[in-house]
């Protein structure tokens, strides 16, 4: 297939090849390449190729060095060793314009989308108009409505994109890519914020993207995905490929052991609690209605009971107001309508030290904004706090000894790997990071625990000890709320699954038997009652 | 009292005010320029004493009051380009280089002033330009269209601002920095060269505003502008971050001033009474502003300098 490189963004779309690509000569290469950062080799001689008409997958945990790679083919970062090559020809890219004018394009995992302007002039952003200095709206607005037909996304050129859904987001964002005819398309885990159904469709189109001759990089987390999608997968680990192979010739065991680096013990899941009518309920919110950052309401009377020995999933689509949950029970957001319950008695309203004081901890689903403080030592953060309480202080006066047996006790108990309690938690890792606050909230032993996407950006093996932790807190009788944009993790982990969506709880599911497909139809916003009729 | 509200009153009255706002207008039109794509300048009104000085010392100079104006523009760009490489360069912190460059403007202008010129020697002023035709209609020929040259400027730049921000590409770009410079970023749009050009377009701005005060007024002295460019701030907050808004705003502002002068000078209100008269286009200003802010979001970059990476 032959592409011009000239930049002519309306030309038609490329004729679909119908060669074998795999056959082909790499379109992209990206050989030998090495990026130090001050004390990090984040990427250590990594070869890695793309051909036309593929999706090549890379795989690997955070801090493996995907994001480097992909920042270095998008020309955020020069590769201090190494060459990229495009159809065989060297390439220096030394900045995103410079990928752009190659055809190359990039998803992010954050959509890089204005929400105060249109879908057109989102479209439009960057490239040279046909009317010199004036935009030509009309022209890129045809050619959106050309694309949705093409490729069967439905967007609509003249809404401002803070109107649109998560789902409608990242169909622009893909419009984005074909308005300039991308040949290469890197997309950093497109599927976190889309449900199950929306996935099948977002494959759908990526297979007619493939079919296209253009060349896809597709990095995820979700080994199924993975499996599914991939003609090729690449691991990465500690900044060097582990191994390239293709989906018919491994298994996701095997990813997953190549991406950690050992064999995990995947079926974490322990029993299930075993809930009579006697067990207590611990944590119950009654007609919680709760106003989104832009006024409209984000929780609409929402009713939720936690028992006492059981973990309560909170599955859904990023944004259908899990955050706004989480911080009005917590205190954090004023509440407009409904109670709060903690062992029968009412922590509506209350300051968050209160309802600390009440028996609930929170583990924030933002942990460096909400849940520690960056500058902070470990120490600091670990009784940041109950540091005023007397056994940390007396007079107004810090008991650095009290303070530190302490916390010395809960780094060894959560295993949080720091140097020592005076490093600046902001050097932790994520996964550690996680582990300390979990530390903090847990050494109350609380009567209820709201840990909000409680490992997501975690590595899997930090994930997989948060799981076991959360796992033992909750055998020992307390009662968990577990809000996740993760299916995965919430089938995991929870013993029942309300599923929210549009601040509304659509149902509550016994996990033991609710399916991926129930599950994904209520985060779409079917309510229980109207699947259960379907099936 | 009615013979006090005769149509020339009223007349003279809003043209005065409308020549008020000129000032308020050109600066206010820079700032939001600059704050649409996210940066804040709480320079201006040192860069209009600099301009206003500047002007008024070619003009003394040469006599030629657009030399005046040229040279206004031309130490609003300079300023600029200094207020750039500090913000946009160096990702020094907005709010503390603004007033930085307050001080600075305070400060140089009044002792330029000193040792250049020492006694406050008048200069020309704008001669008047009539629009011909439109200026002979009654009532509307003398309060729209006799006034100096600087007053059909600073309004013609509103419909112009405005076009530039939402018709080209440019503008597309200014937007998109001031909402989401890393989005603007990984489309190749540089954020450095928006924010560069709208700095110093808006300084330029400043200077020019400052020059049509002095000439206007036909002198310099020191603090000429009185945090007039404190106001251009306020204004672009009241109008929302929109040309036809910054222009409301500086017409409400202007004609309360017109009217608080008219009423001076017609004896109106007591000579004890004035100070507290004075006060009364700040007072409304603000009340204002406490009723039409936070009814429109500010560009959510705003004072926010932008790295790449991570």
């Amino acid at each position: 297939m032959t592409h011009s490189d000239s930049q002519q963004v309306d030309s038609a779309l490329p004729a679909s090849s119908i060669e074998t690509s795999l056959e082909k000569a790499p379109m992209l290469e990206m050989c030998g390449i090495t990026k130090r950062f001050p004390g990090v080799l984040a990427n250590d001689n990594v070869s890695f190729d793309v051909r036309a008409g593929e999706v090549h997958t890379l795989l690997g945990e955070n801090g493996a060095g995907k994001s480097t790679l992909m920042k270095i083919l998008y020309g955020l970062y020069q590769p201090d060793e190494g060459e990229l090559r495009l159809h065989g020809k060297p390439l220096r890219l030394r900045s995103p314009l410079d990928a752009i004018s190659h055809r190359i394009g990039m998803i992010h995992q954050h959509f890089m989308l204005v929400p105060t302007l249109t879908v057109a002039e989102n479209v439009a952003l960057g490239l040279p108009s046909q009317r010199g200095p004036l935009t030509d709206l009309k022209r890129v607005s045809r050619r959106v409505n050309e694309l949705s037909d093409l490729y069967g996304l439905q967007v609509d050129p003249a809404a401002f994109v803070w109107q649109l859904a998560v789902g409608e987001r990242q169909r622009v964002e893909i419009i984005k890519a074909l308005y300039r005819d991308v040949q290469l398309l890197v997309l950093d885990e497109p599927t976190a914020v889309l449900t199950p159904q929306e996935v099948d469709d977002f494959f759908t189109i990526l297979h007619e993207m493939k079919r296209d001759g253009r060349g896809l990089i597709f990095i995820s987390h979700k080994l199924q995905e993975v499996m599914d999608l991939s003609d090729r997968v690449t691991v990465l680990r500690h900044g060097r490929v582990e191994a390239t192979t293709t989906p018919a010739q491994t298994t996701r065991n095997d990813l997953a052991a190549l991406m950690v680096g050992r064999q995990l013990d995947s079926a974490t899941r322990g029993n299930r609690a075993s809930l009579t009518s006697e067990t207590p309920e611990v944590f119950s919110v009654n007609g919680l209605r709760v106003a989104g950052d832009r006024g409209v309401d984000a929780l609409k009377s929402i009713d939720l009971q936690v028992h006492a020995g059981e973990i309560l999933g909170i599955a859904g689509v990023s944004g259908n107001g899990q955050r706004e949950l989480a911080e009005a029970v917590t205190g954090l957001r004023p509440i407009l309508a409904g109670d709060v319950l903690v062992d029968g008695s009412a922590i509506t309203g209350m300051t968050p030290k209160k309802i600390r004081e009440a028996g609930l901890s929170f583990v924030p689903e933002e942990r460096m904004r909400d849940g520690a403080i960056g500058d902070f030592s470990v120490a600091d953060n670990m009784v940041l706090h109950n540091h005023t309480e007397s056994q940390f202080s007396s007079a107004g006066f810090l008991d650095f000894a009290a303070i530190k047996t302490h916390c010395s006790k809960l780094v060894q108990d959560f295993n949080v790997k720091t140097p020592d309690l005076d490093t600046p938690t902001k050097n932790l890792s994520g996964g550690n990071i996680q582990k300390l606050i979990m530390a903090r909230e847990l050494a109350s032993n609380p009567r209820v625990l709201i840990a909000a996407q409680p490992t997501r950006g975690v590595d899997i093996g930090a994930a997989e000890y948060i799981h076991q932790r959360l796992l033992e807190q909750r055998d020992s009788g307390t009662a968990i709320m577990v809000i996740s944009e993760d299916l995965d993790e919430v089938m995991a982990l929870a013993d029942r699954i309300a599923v929210i969506c549009e601040g509304e709880i659509m149902g509550v599911l016994d996990a033991g038997n609710a399916t991926r497909e129930q599950i994904g139809l209520m985060m779409a916003g079917v309510s229980d009652a109207a699947n259960s009729q379907r099936a | 009292m009615t013979d006090v509200f005769t149509t020339t009153i009223v007349v003279a009255t809003i043209a005065s005010g409308i020549r008020l706002a000129t000032p308020f207008l050109l600066a206010a039109l820079g700032e939001a320029i600059g704050q649409r794509s996210g940066v804040l300048n709480l320079g201006v009104d040192g860069v209009m004493l600099l301009g206003a000085f500047a002007a008024y010392f070619v003009v003394l100079d040469t006599e030629n009051v657009w030399l005046g104006v040229v040279a206004g523009i031309t130490i609003g760009i300079c300023m600029g380009v200094l207020y750039a490489v500090i913000t946009v360069f160096l990702h020094a912190e907005q709010g503390v280089s603004g007033i930085g460059i307050y001080l600075f403007g305070l400060g140089m202008s009044d002792l330029l002033f000193q040792k250049l010129v020492g006694t406050p020697l008048p200069i020309d002023q704008f001669s008047e330009w009539s629009v011909p035709y439109l200026s002979d209609v009654p009532v509307i020929g003398v309060m729209l269209f006799q006034h100096s040259p600087m007053v059909y400027i600073a309004f013609l730049l509103v419909p112009v601002v405005a076009f530039i921000l939402n018709r080209t590409t440019f503008g597309l770009n200014v937007r998109a920095v001031g909402e989401s410079p890393e989005s603007a970023d990984s489309l190749g749009v540089s954020v450095r060269r928006v924010r560069f050009c709208t700095i110093i377009a808006g300084n330029a701005l400043a200077g020019l505003a400052g020059a049509a005060l002095a000439i206007e007024l036909g002198i310099f002295q020191q603090n000429l502008t009185n945090a007039m460019g404190f106001i251009a701030i306020a204004l672009v907050y009241f109008g929302a971050w929109r040309a036809p808004g910054v222009m409301a705003g500086a017409l409400v502002f202007g004609m309360v001033g017109a009217i608080v002068l008219q009423a001076k000078t017609l004896g109106l209100i007591p000579r004890s009474a004035s100070d507290i008269a004075a006060m009364a286009p700040a007072i409304i200003t603000i009340l204002a502003l406490v009723v039409v802010a936070n009814r429109f979001r500010q560009p959510a970059a705003l004072t926010k300098p932008y790295f790449r990476g991570d």
